[in-house]
């Protein structure tokens, strides 16, 4: 059976094909301004890509933020059931699954079915999520890349006193002028967003073994921040960013039309 | 800074004397320097009477923000630092302001302030500051019963504000003005946080909202927000607004709205509220030492 996921969150559209346990294609878009049209896009790229016909794709669910917008969708799923069946698809071990997008952060915890126990969600505040690195990382005039990187770099952790991404901001200004070293203030500014993002996973309890998913996960420092934070290592699956669009194909195929 | 991009955030520093008084024959001169997280002020009374104040941006040092805010206020009086009797430092940065006698809370600072800007009438000062709003109860003579205060987060602050103005390139000192200025009221903007309300104006503006109305959604916004930590401690009347935002007729005027009822005015310039309640706290302070010496 072929289904494909569409998953249109805050900043990008992902798209996977499946078929029987295999992943044919995946492909992504910025979200722009009309996410439907960013999500044919992509999913004529994932098409493409797999050298499959529209009509070859049987099933299609779509997830995220903007689902109620995605092309081609027979129906749709949450967020959160998404990325709970799409983790524990590949890694049957993982019972807790952090995902930590541009602008929510969501903590879930499974069953080894990857069916939805408990959940807790930050929507409201940008301090929990990935927006909040990219504000730091531009006040620091680096690039995202190399903010994530040069944190493993650190060698002290200095405490951030500002929770709200608009006054970390300045906070991180007054570090450059006191002159902190560069991957300081960046472990610092990972610390901050980990602990923030460990207080949100503790309300469903940390269950072994905890997963990390969403574009943040491809961030080292973020994840050696998160680590010691939880005091446990996170599994970071194949893809991470794709986990929603996988978990809404297997969703697609699990319950048909 | 670069001078390329026009910063629309920065609003004008300034100071102000009365050139009226002569301070020289004076019994007491006391000051209070309010060191916040984003303006400094100092204050300067002349037995008891405001005389000199200034209003500055804070810099990335408390101390340098402190000296340069008193400086400005002494500023062509011919007084110097010497010839103030006692200082009282205020603010986020009252530990580091090191000419002062005294540190004292912002909220008491500020009770006390707004008790002779407004009156012994007020019973609810709200301080809209630069990093934090907070809502203070008092009693009729400026002592704090009770307060609250938002330092978390940067919705419903100035700060906030600068971040929006210079998003919509407006100078800050005209949002208000602008937001008031459109024909109806757009609904607020939906999200709380700073960062993802800037989001929102983006697409706002690009699906073709006029920047007035995006400003009038994002002040109608804050105005809400205030008004949900107000109501958490309930406002007492007489209700008094200090701090930068209390300049900002587009937030007040639809708090004002959404309350249901109006703030007292005051000649005073708002954001001294805690600089002048300190320089008033100093005032006592030295008039206690003569005494008990």
């Amino acid at each position: 059976m072929t289904t494909a996921g569409i998953d249109i969150g805050a900043k990008l559209v992902k798209v996977l094909i499946l078929r029987d346990r295999e992943i044919l294609a995946k492909a992504q878009e910025p979200v722009g301004f009309e996410p439907g049209a960013a999500a044919e896009r992509a999913f004529g790229q994932a098409l493409k890509q797999s050298g499959l016909a529209e009509k070859d794709v049987e099933v299609v669910y779509a997830t995220g933020a903007g689902r109620k917008v995605a092309p081609y969708a027979n129906d749709s799923v949450t967020e959160v059931s998404a990325a709970a069946k799409g983790v524990v698809y590949f890694h049957p071990s993982v019972r807790t699954i952090i995902e930590v997008g541009a602008e929510e952060g969501r903590a879930v915890k499974c069953d080894e079915r990857g069916k939805v126990q408990d959940f807790a969600i930050n929507e409201k505040c940008a301090a929990g999520a990935g927006s909040f690195t990219e504000a730091m990382a531009r006040a620091l005039e680096l690039d995202l890349e190399d903010f994530g990187k040069i944190s493993l770099e650190s060698t002290k952790s200095i405490p951030m006193n500002a929770q709200c991404a608009v006054f970390a901001e300045s906070e991180v200004v007054s570090l450059v002028h006191a002159k902190t070293p560069n991957p300081d203030i960046a472990r610092a500014v990972h610390d901050a967003i980990a602990s923030r993002i460990v207080s949100m996973v503790r309300r469903v309890g940390i269950n072994k073994d905890v997963a990390l998913v969403g574009g943040v996960s491809h961030n080292p420092g973020f994840v050696d921040s998160l680590n010691r934070a939880m005091e446990t290592d996170v599994i970071i699956p194949e893809n991470p960013e794709y986990a929603g669009a996988l978990g809404a194909a297997i969703l697609a195929g699990e319950r048909g039309k | 800074m670069s001078n390329e991009k026009k910063e629309f955030w920065r609003w004008k520093e300034y100071n102000w004397r009365d050139e009226t008084t002569d301070w020289k024959g004076a019994e007491t001169i006391t000051a209070g320097a309010d060191v916040g997280s984003v303006s400094s002020q100092a204050v300067i009374l002349v037995d008891g009477k405001l005389y000199a104040y200034s209003n500055m941006r804070t810099g990335s040092d408390s101390p340098d923000s402190a000296r340069k805010a008193m400086d400005w206020a002494l500023r062509d009086t011919g007084m110097t630092i010497d010839d103030i009797h006692y200082i009282v430092g205020t603010g986020y940065g009252r530990v580091n302001v090191p000419f002062a006698n005294r540190a004292i809370t912002e909220i008491a600072c500020h009770a006390r302030g707004g008790n002779l800007m407004y009156g012994p009438t007020v019973r609810t000062v709200l301080d809209m500051g630069g990093q934090d709003c907070k809502a203070i109860r008092c009693d009729e003579r400026g002592k704090v019963t009770n307060f609250l205060m938002n330092d978390k987060c940067a919705a419903g602050t100035g700060r906030g504000m600068e971040v929006f103005a210079d998003l919509l390139a407006v100078p800050i000192e005209d949002v208000g003005d602008l937001s008031l200025d459109v024909d109806e009221e757009p609904p607020p903007v939906s999200s709380t946080c700073v960062v993802f309300a800037k989001s929102e104006a983006s697409s706002l503006l690009r699906e073709g909202w006029s920047k007035k109305r995006v400003l009038a959604a994002y002040c109608s916004a804050m105005a809400h927000r205030v008004v949900t930590l107000l109501e958490r401690i309930g406002v007492e009347k007489d209700f008094a607004i200090t701090g930068g935002i209390a300049k900002n007729s587009g937030v007040i005027t639809r708090l004002e709205k959404e309350l249901g009822f109006e703030s007292l005015k005051s000649n005073y310039d708002t954001q001294i509220a805690g600089a002048l309640g300190a320089a008033l706290f100093a005032k006592t302070l030295v008039e206690k030492q003569r005494k008990s010496a």
